[in-house]
């Protein structure tokens, strides 16, 4: 959508556009772009101790170059938080997307039922915070007030203990697919509605079954949308930070540095050594902006096609 | 050609061969529907029936029977050190309200001026702000608190409010919205006329664009009140905490006092009700489809 701007209503706007822009523009300077030059001058320094590191002049800050990036990708505590994300994101991202396209294709199926009750039902958990959410969960995983236990025990069966070291991977996994499904439900629906419905009847009179439509032409067709969703639930996973937060007073196997942005908070405020958890925050954002464009690159003209 | 289609579609019954296939698969999709419906509501409707229930029922009743405290338990957590966790709920519709006001506000106008004027610099700050979405949250909120807290505003209710204004998302929604529902020749009319341009975007467009703040509102509310990581850091004095924080302290002192688990269960109860209401009253500007680009307004 470009501007056409034309002689008749007098002189183009030279000046009210920046007058517009100028407020968002020296917020996002303020707010974003000098954490972040912050942030990064942070991550080349280290503060030095002289003698007893007492009185002014005791500690100074030095710099270290990138003294601190070696240390943060060597760090092995770091290490083994990625990989646990990664399995935590494995679980999740799959599963979320899966059951929103299986939501999504039946909520476009005229023969399904109940579909506007389902809708309202599968999306509510949106609207309710990820600490709350872990909060309601964590009473339903916590053996002595989960119902699914009280079940097992009355069926004399054993009980699963799902914030066992294993379980609390499937155990957060649950809580991110509990909030998340019915947002990215919507989002593929409204794709699915946007498709020309001729398309279906042509298929039919081909002879294709319902689902036959839905792999062979629905699901191809809705591969922007599934990029999108899929790049913003990646984001989302490699963020992941109040769930496991607010987990890990229920159990002890959430460490408090599960995952590299809890190590990054406990480096930060914990040790109380800014340096390193700038440059492990650094290193973070590079590897979002990388798998970000990556996904993005990939399908770029498909996924942002409609608006340029 | 197509409305023949469409009529087809709607009055004759499907071909044989497709419903025997339907009958066979039976209620199926429907099933499966409401199984998601069921799972997504389950641990509302627990949270519901657990508010009910006493400390001592909490941990030995079945789980789905109604207790018989639920009075008693709102008026313990009213009473929770003064009524703190009332003051929490104040709060969060503070930083929410507030803080999304002004960012549809902020959204709505500099999503205006990227959608319809052409400048020097257009896309550079376009770019720049969709950029801003991709940073992860603690990257900016340790440094933010470091600078807060240099220019003595840690630990203050600003310190949560100005970070929240600014939501490249927000801006982003706008710039589509503004560029699908302002009418080119609308706004040039009015150039014609001589009005201003502030004049036109505020009596002309952001009039226009309503239904798409309101979008932007309620997501930017939601996300502040469901933010976590920025009080977290940012707040000492409980006081100032938002409902989500007040309730991850009480939580992590359950572990030593069992009965703070029961007014956790209620706090989590009536801290979700608003929410739930602001989202079931309002469900047609919860525009999903504006995210994907895909508006055609």
């Amino acid at each position: 959508m470009t501007t056409r701007v034309s002689g008749r209503g007098g002189a183009a706007p030279k000046v009210a556009p920046y007058a517009f822009v100028a407020p968002a523009v020296v917020l996002f300077l303020l707010v974003f772009a000098l954490p972040i030059a912050y942030t990064v001058y942070l991550s080349l320094f280290r503060t030095e101790v002289k003698g007893l590191g007492l009185g002014k002049g005791g500690r100074s800050e030095v710099f270290v170059g990138l003294d601190n990036y070696w240390r943060a990708l060597t760090d092995s505590e770091l290490g083994a938080g990625a990989l646990r994300v990664f399995g935590y994101g494995a679980i999740l991202v799959p599963t979320m997307l899966g059951l929103a396209l299986v939501f999504a294709l039946l909520l476009d199926e005229d023969r399904v039922r109940a579909r506007g009750f389902s809708r309202i039902a599968i999306f509510l958990p949106y609207a309710i915070p990820g600490v709350i959410a872990s909060l309601l969960w964590g009473f339903l995983y916590l053996p002595g007030t989960s119902p699914f236990n009280q079940l097992l025990r009355e069926l004399s069966l054993p009980e699963v203990d799902v914030l066992s070291p294993t379980g609390i991977y499937f155990a957060l996994a649950n809580i991110a697919v509990w909030g998340g499904v019915g947002y990215n439900m919507v989002v593929l629906y409204t794709a699915l509605r946007a498709i020309p419905r001729d398309l279906y009847e042509a298929a039919r009179i081909d002879g294709c079954t319902p689902l036959q439509v839905a792999l062979r032409i629905k699901i191809p067709l809705l591969a922007p949308a599934l990029v999108l969703t899929s790049l913003f639930s990646v984001i989302a996973t490699l963020q992941v930070f109040a769930e496991p937060t607010t987990l890990a007073p229920l159990t002890n196997s959430l460490s408090l540095t599960w995952t590299p942005l809890m190590k990054v908070y406990q480096d930060a405020f914990g040790r109380g050594d800014l340096y390193s958890a700038a440059a492990t925050s650094v290193l973070i954002a590079l590897v979002m902006f990388v798998i970000s464009f990556g996904l993005l690159r990939l399908t770029r003209s498909r996924a942002f096609g409609g608006e340029r | 050609m197509s409305a023949v289609l469409v009529e087809d579609r709607v009055v004759t019954p499907p071909p044989v061969r497709r419903r025997s296939l339907v009958s066979a698969l039976g209620a199926l999709p429907t099933v499966v529907l409401l199984l998601g419906a069921v799972y997504c509501l389950f641990p509302v409707a627990w949270v519901l029936v657990a508010a009910t229930k006493s400390t001592g029922e909490l941990f030995s009743t079945t789980t789905l029977s109604v207790g018989s405290s639920l009075v008693a338990n709102i008026g313990e957590l009213a009473g929770y050190r003064d009524g703190m966790f009332w003051r929490w709920m104040a709060n969060s519709a503070l930083y929410a309200g507030v803080g999304a006001l002004l960012s549809a506000a902020l959204s709505g106008v500099t999503g205006y001026a990227l959608a319809k004027y052409t400048f020097r610099g257009r896309t550079l700050i376009f770019n720049a702000l969709i950029a801003g979405v991709l940073v992860p949250a603690v990257v900016l909120a340790i440094p933010q608190y470091l600078l807060m807290s240099k220019i003595g505003l840690s630990d203050t209710y600003l310190s949560v409010l100005l970070p929240s204004v600014v939501s490249p998302y927000g801006i982003y929604l706008a710039r589509i919205y503004a560029a699908a529902s302002v009418p080119e020749d609308v706004v040039e009319a009015a150039r014609t006329d001589g009005a201003s341009e502030v004049r036109i975007l505020g009596s002309i467009a952001l009039p226009m664009m309503v239904p798409g703040l309101v979008t932007v509102f309620l997501f930017q509310f939601v996300s502040i009140w469901n933010n976590f990581m920025l009080p977290y850091i940012m707040l000492a004095d409980d006081g100032k905490f938002p409902v989500t924080l007040g309730l991850y302290t009480m939580l992590k002192q359950g572990n030593s006092v069992p009965a703070l688990y029961t007014l956790v269960v209620t706090g989590s109860l009536v801290s979700v009700l608003p929410l739930i209401a602001l989202f079931l009253t309002l469900q047609r500007y919860w525009r999903i489809d504006l995210l994907s680009g895909a508006v055609k307004a």
